[in-house]
């Protein structure tokens, strides 16, 4: 673990403000050169209960949410409980006043005497939690000129007062808690984005303008995302009746020219899988954002898992390919959704971001992305015989020319029943096999674009932690902390279809391979064991709802080696 | 000029005299008196016997899932507004599987037409009831007499306000060929719900049995009082009024949508400078 490196955790009920107190700060952070890694942790509930956003941040770079809390803001009392048994030696609290601290290493807030109005406590917070990590005052006052500035200067200016005897305030208490070392100097300029922002980033730079979902947590920001960034570039947007209707819409526009894209989470997937099947059959390109959070049925509704990798892999009755992508990171997630709508284009089947609630909603510091990426792979408005046209075409790749409707005389005809090249229905035995095959034969293309996993660490290490997705994190800073055994990382972004050649090396020359994943039954290591004859035979599983953390993993590890 | 013949002549797997022979002809027959090319038109459907239709027709086509036609349909328009959109589906597949589809699409209102083909049967199965089959009626599935109240689509959509709301008869060709023109003509979402009848598996509601009753709602009917085309709407029994029940000038889906009036969105290319600026938001 980073010595260097403190965790903030705000806790307080739904509706307290708690995520604005913490974005405002993250990102305070982040102008002032830090890193930041944010894990939010809330109930299914919109008023009530208790939620929490944790930062963790410091100079150097962070890999994962960790369970140590060096300063809790809590915003009532049951945070105190709650989280008593996570402080730190050199931990501290900060609390109202009124609250009895038992004790505690505390900055006790007189908010009553801060604040004008119960409506600034959050910046009462916000000003005491900036002077504790001794942020510099005027990067948070530019923050609330930024948020506040569509509300008037009025409202400005007494947050910024507000803001600014906050700080005066700790400067005269004594209080034991060491600041960070100083940030790097001149840092580069860098995002603060979250999992779910960066697909609908990347979705939107692939040029994705067709969005039809129904709301599910922990994907739905991904929707919103694309809603309201999305508009300036003419993102056309549709909250359907029912997840059958969103992915069936996505289908129908895409077959009409757009670039389509349904955001969803296992329990909606689970009803959008004859969509998936028919997007096969009719080869017609869609992008599914797949956000997990754990299941069966409704699970636990805002927390995270890995459990829906197997539903992603086998979802559609009948043979047709697809690709399943699993960033590790915010930049993974926009790299990778870009990634997801190229191949969906090119080969004309389904493609999966598959993201969990923990990369969702964990905002991160990155470097700007780029914003010129390669123009997604097309189809053809004008096929050059428009009379001869055929939309199941045979060919070699099995990629036949996609015509778009209405724009040529070139008559597209799309059909959920099996089909002869024009489209038009068959029910022989040879027309069948040639069709169902040509499907297929576009795996082989696919098989030759797969994203390689990354191996991070020293090659041939004692022990290996497998992993996919976002368990990238806590698997870097587990490897970082080991101190007796040598230990690598084998990252996989694309975990579907699987190139042996890209990793089987890194496998073979391990001491102990570990698959370490968010689920109960390994479905990764078993797909890996499906598909390699590769047996993976120690696993560190974490299926309670909350995100591995390298604690987790280095306490697995001590039975396994 | 476009003439019916550009919208081809297939063989069919429908049986003589089932009443989607003549849907299919007054369809096309509609299409070419509106000077719709077969490249301008998509034709979308579900599954069943009657979403067979655009498999007959030399058009753009999408023939996807049962009970799904809706959602496609009204992806394919938002897509490309300059097409012309018409749902051809029965009434298992727009008013029972694709339920929740067809409420959805009378409140959206999306600039397209559903042409339900209603033969208050189940005919690709062979004879089950549908939801719009009579209560009491029996088939093998229901040897005791279908046990729910029909479905009652026209006054369904009534009810909610459709744009256009249309009843017609496959026995009477020129008035189906009105209707279908007319719904197509509709800047919004219209249904036309078509009488047919199943000669295999519905032996109560036959050719005859629809032309006894069918009757075509004089220039007395104002389709724009809501109270009288609920009263239309509502009678299906010894009479049942063929023609256009209710219209309304509502907005259709789409409007004042900034994304829907920059045409259609294969046309479009990514706009780098602006996704630099919105990237820039994040920092």
């Amino acid at each position: 673990m980073t010595e260097t490196s403190i965790n903030i955790l705000i806790g307080g009920e739904a509706g307290q403000g708690l995520v604005t107190i913490g974005q405002l700060m993250a990102k305070a952070l982040i102008r002032a050169g830090y890193n930041i890694l944010v894990h939010q942790d809330y109930m299914s509930r919109i008023r009530g209960g208790h939620n929490t956003f944790a930062i963790r941040t410091g100079p150097d770079p962070i890999y994962a949410a960790v369970e140590d809390v060096d300063i809790l803001v809590a915003l009532n009392a049951e945070t105190l409980e709650l989280h008593r048994e996570e402080l730190t030696d050199r931990a501290i609290v900060v609390v109202d006043e009124a609250i009895d601290c038992q004790g505690m290493n505390a900055l006790r807030v007189p908010f009553k005497e801060l604040a004008p109005k119960p409506l600034f406590h959050n910046t009462v917070a916000l000003g005491v939690l900036g002077a504790s990590v001794c942020n510099d005052v005027s990067i948070l006052e530019g923050l609330l000129h930024e948020t506040f500035h569509k509300k008037g200067d009025e409202i400005v200016q007494a947050n910024v007062e507000v803001l600014r005897k906050a700080y005066d305030w700790v400067r005269e208490q004594e209080f034991d808690f060491t600041c960070m070392p100083p940030p790097p100097e001149n840092p580069e300029p860098a995002m603060m984005i979250n999992g779910n922002e960066a697909i609908a980033m990347g979705a939107l730079a692939a040029g994705c303008n067709f969005l039809s979902f129904y709301p599910m947590t922990p994907s739905t920001s991904v929707a919103l995302t694309l809603i309201s960034k999305g508009a300036a570039l003419g993102m056309v947007a549709e909250q359907a009746e029912d997840e059958i209707a969103a992915i069936n819409m996505a289908l129908g526009a895409s077959y009409a020219g757009a670039r389509s894209v349904v955001t969803t989470s296992g329990g909606g997937f689970a009803l959008m899988v004859e969509g998936i099947s028919l997007a096969g059959i009719t080869e017609t390109p869609v992008v599914v954002v797949l956000v997990q959070r754990p299941g069966p049925a409704t699970g636990l509704p805002t927390r995270t898992e890995q459990g829906d990798l197997n539903l992603a892999l086998y979802a559609g009755h009948g043979e047709f390919p697809r690709a399943i992508f699993a960033p590790g990171t915010p930049e993974e997630c926009f790299y990778l959704t870009y990634r997801a709508f190229d191949l969906a284009e090119k080969y004309q089947t389904p493609c999966f971001v598959l993201s969990d609630q923990y990369l969702a909603d964990s905002y991160r510091n990155v470097p700007r992305f780029d914003p010129d990426l390669p123009e997604v792979a097309s189809s053809v408005l004008e096929p050059e015989n428009p009379a001869e046209y055929k939309r199941y075409a045979m060919t070699d790749d099995g990629i036949s020319p996609r015509a778009i409707p209405g724009f040529s005389e070139a008559l597209v005809k799309a059909d959920s029943d099996e089909h002869d090249e024009a489209g038009h229905i068959i029910e022989d035995g040879p027309t069948r096999i040639g069709m169902n095959s040509k499907r297929i034969v576009k795996a082989c293309g696919m098989w030759h674009e797969v994203v390689p996993p990354e191996y991070y660490g020293e090659e041939g290490a004692d022990v290996v932690l497998l992993c996919w997705g976002s368990t990238l994190g806590p698997c870097l800073e587990a490897m970082e902390s080991m101190k007796d055994h040598t230990c690598g990382v084998l990252h996989f972004k694309q975990v579907y279809p699987l190139n042996e050649d890209q990793f089987m090396d890194f496998l073979e020359g391990a001491g102990h391979v570990v698959a370490v994943e968010g689920n109960a039954t390994a479905q990764f290591a078993r797909l890996l064991g499906q598909e390699t004859g590769f047996r993976v035979s120690s696993f560190i599983l974490r299926f309670d709802g909350r995100p591995l953390t390298s604690w987790y993993i280095l306490k697995g590890l001590e039975s396994i080696i | 000029m476009v003439s019916m013949e550009e919208y081809g002549k297939f063989e069919t797997a429908w049986c003589p005299g089932c009443g989607n022979h003549a849907i299919l002809a007054c369809l096309k027959q509609a299409l070419a008196e509106l000077e719709l090319a077969p490249h301008q038109v998509c034709i979308v459907s579900g599954i069943g016997q009657a979403a067979k239709t655009p498999q007959y027709m030399n058009c753009n086509m999408f023939n996807g899932l049962h009970g799904r036609a809706l959602p496609v349909a009204q992806g394919v328009k938002l897509a490309n507004p300059e097409l012309a959109v018409v749902a051809v589906s029965g009434d298992g597949c727009s008013y029972g599987e694709g339920g929740n589809h067809f409420l959805a699409a009378l409140r959206r209102n999306v600039n397209m037409t559903l042409i339900a083909h209603d033969n208050q049967i189940y005919g690709l199965t062979k004879g089950q009831a549908s939801p719009t089959t009579a209560r009491g009626q029996a088939t093998k599935a229901q040897p005791g007499g279908s046990p729910s109240e029909p479905l009652n689509p026209v006054a369904l959509a009534v009810t909610m306000k459709a744009g256009f709301v249309a009843r017609a008869f496959s026995g009477e060709k020129d008035h189906l060929v009105t209707m279908i023109k007319q719904a197509i003509c509709h800047p919004g979402f219209a249904l036309v719900d078509v009488l047919q009848p199943c000669v295999s598996f519905n032996k109560v509601n036959t050719f005859a049995w629809y032309r006894e009753r069918c009757y075509k709602l004089g220039e007395d009917h104002n389709s724009a009082d809501w109270d009288a085309a609920m009263t239309v709407a509502m009678e299906f029994d010894e009479r049942i009024p063929i023609g256009i029940l209710y219209r309304n000038s509502r907005a259709p889906f789409g409007s004042g949508m900034p994304g829907l009036e920059k045409g259609p969105l294969a046309l479009r290319s990514v706009n780098r400078e602006e996704l630099v600026s919105i990237l820039a938001g994040f920092e």
